[in-house]
């Protein structure tokens, strides 16, 4: 079976300029809601409440979990304590601000759900994020510092305007995906950074697999304009992208679908890297490449430059 | 976790831990003794202001701790040097009135509420910093350590066996000294029939109950005067001891520790350093010669946890306050059980449409790359298990990425060996162009991400750890199934079966 005809020759460095205005719009868009709206912070990194409740019959969590979804608490974690069902313990996200009123909404929300005489409050505390400050820093020089090495490899095995190339579409791909967490109103807590750093993954390898169909292609035909060779790689890859990219967004449809509320958020930005990842590597990662070919350290592609005419026709 | 089915009980010899989200564990509330860090707090700084009333020839300065603030009694014509130095060197201390008692000068000293109230706020965060790094290097992957109400901090640890061994551990305040010994017979001392001379204490050797058990030790009479302290440590290590299966552990100290260490060692040839953590001495060996290297060794009966425990908590720094365990529990996972059911109902369908998928698409060659993706998830867990990493949402995603990766893998493989087939090549030229073609790709793939999962594993912590250890894991075996395992499969049909046509 075969979904891709092995012939493509659609013209994805021709049609770059559009890409790369689409792209740069989403990407501001994007700033501009992480610096003015700014991530909803889930109890991670931000605390919140904790409440600890007792049962005078065992209840699921489940139970608990949809009253008080029904009274908006959307991102509540939910933990039994000991073995017979009684005893919860309660987190939800708040701001410092709003601790007190909302935590009798907890309490409220519960005591209508199940009866006044029915829930005991056993406990009322304000708590701090699980993620404290300095394994915030630590967690974000992480992710800078790998997607950095990552650049470094590309540059070393390719040239360095691949490893540019490659950085940009990483970094294209999470501020999007950021945006669209934004956006959507999904809260950020721990799993979504695992989400974004499976995104960068995913993106990094995708950039890698054009880039050396496209230095393979370039050792066999060192006469062609880079523009076209770039063309012809993505078009030669263009099938295992479909179907890889498919494959994932498959799973992580999956995910988002019957994973319950739980994983939604994880799934939601899963879900979007991914597509997103599959765009960058076929529309930004090595059309940018193309932009980098007139300076001055890209001299050891001197052969390729004599064609150079070509890449700037575009 | 269910029973391993009988036929599977070879593999009992370690699993997969789940953590916290997906397992549940053990939780602890551990409340911080602010009273004692403020208590603390004032002596350090009674030391000090003696010391530096001293140095600018104040004499026979007297400060005391008070409740909440510090008495200096100082002969009454010091009055103006020592308000001077005070006021000076020590401004987060209110001077009150004078008085004059018996020729000298009483100077009561206190802080204000809003310092008492900071210096409590830094020894709860200071403490949950501690307690986190100690945890860290327990080898317990995400835990939850999060500051609750005022004085208290809430710790959720993963299916944690021993949680005896856990508490103590972060417990254990680790003020560690070096004071040296008293020659002395130190049984009539401590037991009261003989005075104690001035200047000294008694302590106690730790020993060993051969049930295991601790108990005091020897006792021996040290000087009250510490040496050194435990902030001069910058690492302490665990290394197999001279006696068969014993250990010792190894101190280094930073510059200014190894100057004094030497110092110490060299003024105090044949006289016994007591080696003291938490008001017991962990050894007392004698000294044989100066030992300028910076480096320095407990040695003792420890069992290996023990000594590794001890190391952590000489790396890990002290706790600037007592903890206590208020209240200890077993906890579910935080996931909620119908969460994580959920999930991995959907996850299981994803995989099995992909899975489908596969073999519809590309045959027999898919059923190659499904065969490869289950093996690389077996891989995975026997690795997890096998490193002792339990198993987390984050983890879940790095599964993700790893299958994807190994799915990916597969298609390249098989992509290029269509393409080799469609310039009419035969069945093993095909499969060994394709192959070869693809294996830049692959490796290229694979490096990029394994480096970006050493580096995380490096610099990140808790659930970015996680992540890290599942992709490096998951990518390697995925590196060895993708271009090893498959093709041993074609390589035994091209050779036995001697296949013409590929199955793609």
């Amino acid at each position: 079976m075969q979904l891709i005809p092995s012939n493509t020759r659609f013209d994805f460095v021709g049609s770059r300029k559009t890409a790369l205005t689409i792209s740069l719009i989403l990407t501001l868009i994007s700033i501009g809601l992480m610096v003015f709206r700014g991530p909803k912070m889930g109890i991670d990194f931000a605390g919140g409440s904790l409440v600890q409740v007792r049962f005078k019959t065992p209840t699921e969590v489940e139970t608990l979990r949809q009253s008080l979804r029904a009274a908006g608490f959307e991102a509540v974690d939910i933990q039994d304590m000991g073995r017979d069902r009684t005893d919860f313990l309660i987190r939800v996200p708040m701001a410092a601000d709003d601790t007190e009123s909302r935590t009798k909404k907890v309490t409220g929300a519960l005591q209508d759900a199940f009866g006044v005489d029915q829930v005991e409050v056993l406990r009322v505390e304000s708590v701090g994020p699980r993620v404290g400050e300095t394994l915030r820093s630590k967690a974000i020089w992480a992710v800078l510092f790998s997607t950095l090495m990552m650049g470094v490899y590309i540059w070393a095995r390719f040239e360095w305007r691949y490893g540019v190339g490659a950085v940009i579409a990483l970094l294209h791909d999470t501020i999007m995906t950021i945006g669209f967490l934004i956006a959507f109103g999904y809260e950020f807590d721990l799993t979504i950074v695992a989400a974004l750093l499976t995104v960068v993954g995913f993106s990094v390898n995708d950039t890698v697999i054009v880039s050396d169909r496209i230095r393979e292609n370039r050792r066999k035909d060192r006469r062609t304009s880079l523009a076209e060779l770039i063309n012809l790689s993505v078009n030669e890859t263009l099938s295992r992208t479909i179907l890889t990219s498919g494959t994932a967004i498959l799973v992580t449809l999956s995910l988002f679908l019957l994973g319950g509320p739980v994983i939604h958020g994880f799934a939601f930005a899963l879900l979007v890297g991914f597509t997103v990842g599959t765009y960058s590597s076929i529309f930004i990662a090595a059309p940018v490449v193309l932009y980098f070919e007139r300076a001055p350290s890209a001299a050891p592609e001197a052969r390729g430059r004599q064609s150079a005419p070509a890449a700037r026709r575009t | 976790m269910q029973p391993l089915p009988g036929w599977l009980s070879f593999l009992k010899g370690s699993k997969v831990g789940l953590g916290l989200d997906l397992q549940g564990g053990t939780h602890l509330i551990m409340q911080v003794d602010t009273d004692q860090a403020v208590v603390n707090y004032l002596e350090i700084n009674a030391d000090e202001m003696r010391r530096a009333l001293r140095k600018e020839n104040v004499k026979s300065p007297k400060v005391e701790r008070k409740g909440d603030g510090l008495t200096v009694t100082v002969p009454a014509d010091q009055r103006e040097k020592t308000l001077d130095v005070v006021g000076r060197l020590f401004p987060n201390f209110k001077t009150g009135d004078t008085e004059t008692v018996d020729g000298n000068l009483v100077l009561p000293l206190t802080m204000a509420p809003a310092e008492v109230a900071q210096i409590k706020e830094s020894a709860v965060e200071q403490s949950l910093e501690t307690i986190r790094n100690r945890v860290d290097q327990f080898g317990v992957s995400e835990p939850v350590i999060q500051r609750q109400g005022e004085r208290d901090i809430l710790i959720q640890l993963p299916g944690i066996q021993d949680p005896q061994r856990a508490k103590s551990l972060i417990g254990k305040t680790a003020v560690l000294a070096f004071k040296l010994v008293r020659d002395v017979n130190a049984e009539p001392i401590a037991s009261g029939s003989q005075p104690m001379p001035a200047g000294t204490q008694v302590l106690y050797e730790v020993d060993k109950l051969p049930t295991g058990e601790r108990k005091k030790g020897q006792a021996l009479v040290v000087e009250t005067q510490t040496l050194m302290t435990g902030d001069v440590v910058t690492d302490a290590r665990v290394r197999p001891g001279d006696l068969p299966n014993s250990r010792i552990v190894s101190i280094d100290f930073n510059a200014r520790g190894a100057r004094l260490f030497g110092e110490i060692t060299a003024a105090n040839v044949n006289r016994r350093l007591a080696i003291v953590l938490d008001d017991t001495i962990y050894s007392a060996p004698v000294i044989k010669e100066a030992i300028p290297g910076g480096k320095a060794v407990i040695s003792g009966s420890f069992t290996p946890d023990e000594a590794k425990d001890l190391a952590i908590v000489l790396r890990s720094g002290a706790l600037p306050a007592p903890v206590t365990v208020a209240e200890e529990r077993t906890v579910g996972p935080s996931l909620g059980a119908d969460s994580i059911e959920k999930g991995i109902r959907s996850f299981v369908v994803g995989g099995l449409l992909v899975i489908v998928f596969m073999i519809i698409y590309y045959r027999f060659a898919g059923l190659l790359a499904d065969l490869a993706m289950i093996w690389n998830v077996l891989f995975l867990l026997a690795g997890l298990a096998a490193f002792g990493a339990t198993l987390t949402l984050p983890g879940i995603a790095g599964i993700v990425l790893t299958l994807g990766m190994a799915v990916d893998a597969n298609v390249l493989i098989n992509e290029r060996i269509r393409e080799e087939l469609r310039l009419g090549k035969t069945a093993r030229a095909a499969i060994d162009a394709g192959y070869d073609r693809a294996l830049p790709s692959i490796i290229d793939t694979h490096i990029t991400t394994i480096l970006s999962g050493i580096i995380l594993f490096q610099f990140g912590s808790g659930p970015i750890k996680g992540f890290a250890v599942t992709l490096c894991i998951g990518l390697a075996s995925s590196l060895f199934t993708a271009t090893v395992g498959t093709r041993l499969v074609w390589d035994y049909l091209l050779q036995r079966w001697r296949i013409q046509t590929v199955s793609i």
